[in-house]
């Protein structure tokens, strides 16, 4: 098995990284081009489905274990009602950033954004490496010849 | 004119997809087949310059739905099997609900129509105000995040949801422990 699919093997060690790179540019570059939480929370949950595909279930559980990735997908939901509690602690309404920062509201809507970007990010890559993890371990009933 | 044309040839490649998928019995090429569906309908929202919806249908569509169909493939069996029953109710049930949808669209404005209910609700206001309220270039973000923050807080909820049920129906938590269990004795 270690001797199979080297290429497959090679790529996926280069792609894996420059994979979370561009979901980190898509989460965070989000308030100024095309992108946001949601997909940079899938384009980094296909970085780990893609090392779980070529290196195998037990490779990518070591990285991700299915303890973190069950925490991982109600937490980011916890950062985003979070945040609308914060504000609300401050004296604002329900998701109203500007609580961040009266005196300059447009600053603190760009962390607001940040913010609630980041709990989407964080509940969709959990939700999608849940699912895969889910998939992928159950028993499979077809062996590789049969493709 | 350039974007005529790119429209029809899109709209083509996607039907002609759409005829492949029904016709494929290898459960392999269909899936794959889908995820080529979904590259066409990402450049299809490229030229009506939503590209944010272009990026959500790219990636989820064509990326992770593929991997998931896949992983179902590898559960089940990778042929289709043989219909029983001829198609022939399906076909006409097909052939209502597709013109229900066409008439349907009769009513709805014109493509790029000014006086749309789209262009005229709220979306100019978002448009005049985000510059001054929140000050980011991604109008979509700012109204996602924060005019419509209630409604994203909700769907982030059900993306949140949904996990949880996969992980109900599918993880056998209860099973993996007692697997350890075994390995260990």
């Amino acid at each position: 098995m270690i001797f199979h699919h080297l290429i497959l093997r090679v790529v996926t060690k280069i792609l894996v990284g420059t994979i979370i790179l561009f979901a980190l540019y898509v989460q965070f570059h989000g308030d100024f081009s095309p992108g946001g939480g949601f997909q940079a929370g899938v384009i980094m949950a296909v970085a780990f489905i893609i090392y779980g595909i070529v290196f195998g279930l037990t490779a990518v559980k070591k990285v991700f274990p299915e303890w973190v990735v069950h925490k991982t997908l109600a937490f980011g939901v916890l950062i985003y009602a979070g945040t609308g509690i914060a504000t609300m602690f401050l004296g604002y309404d329900f998701l109203d950033y500007d609580a961040f920062s009266p005196a300059h509201p447009t600053v603190g809507q760009h962390w607001g954004l940040l913010v609630i970007e980041f709990g989407v990010g964080v509940t969709v890559t959990g939700v999608m490496v849940a699912i895969y993890y889910a998939f992928a371990g159950r028993p499979p009933s077809i062996s590789d010849e049969d493709w | 004119m350039i974007d005529t044309v790119t429209n029809i040839i899109l709209l083509t490649m996607l039907v002609l997809t759409a005829l492949a998928i029904v016709r494929m019995e290898r459960l392999f090429a269909v899936v794959m087949l889908s995820g080529v569906f979904s590259l066409l309908s990402a450049l299809l929202f490229v030229t009506l310059d939503a590209v944010d919806v272009a990026f959500t249908e790219a990636a989820v569509g064509a990326g992770i739905s593929t991997v998931l169909l896949l992983g179902t493939i590898a559960l089940t069996k990778p042929v289709e099997r043989r219909a029983r029953h001829t198609a022939f109710i399906p076909f006409i049930v097909v052939l209502v609900t597709g013109a229900a949808l066409v008439y349907g669209t009769l009513d709805m404005p014109a493509f790029g129509d000014p006086n749309a209910p789209a262009q005229i609700h709220v979306g100019p206001e978002y448009l005049a105000r985000t510059p001054d309220d929140i000050d980011v270039p991604n109008v979509v973000t700012a109204i996602l995040g924060s005019y419509r923050g209630y409604d994203t807080l909700g769907e982030t909820a059900v993306v949140f949801t949904a996990g949880i049920g996969v992980l109900l129906l599918l993880s056998g938590l209860r099973r993996r422990r007692e697997d350890e269990e075994e390995d260990q004795a």
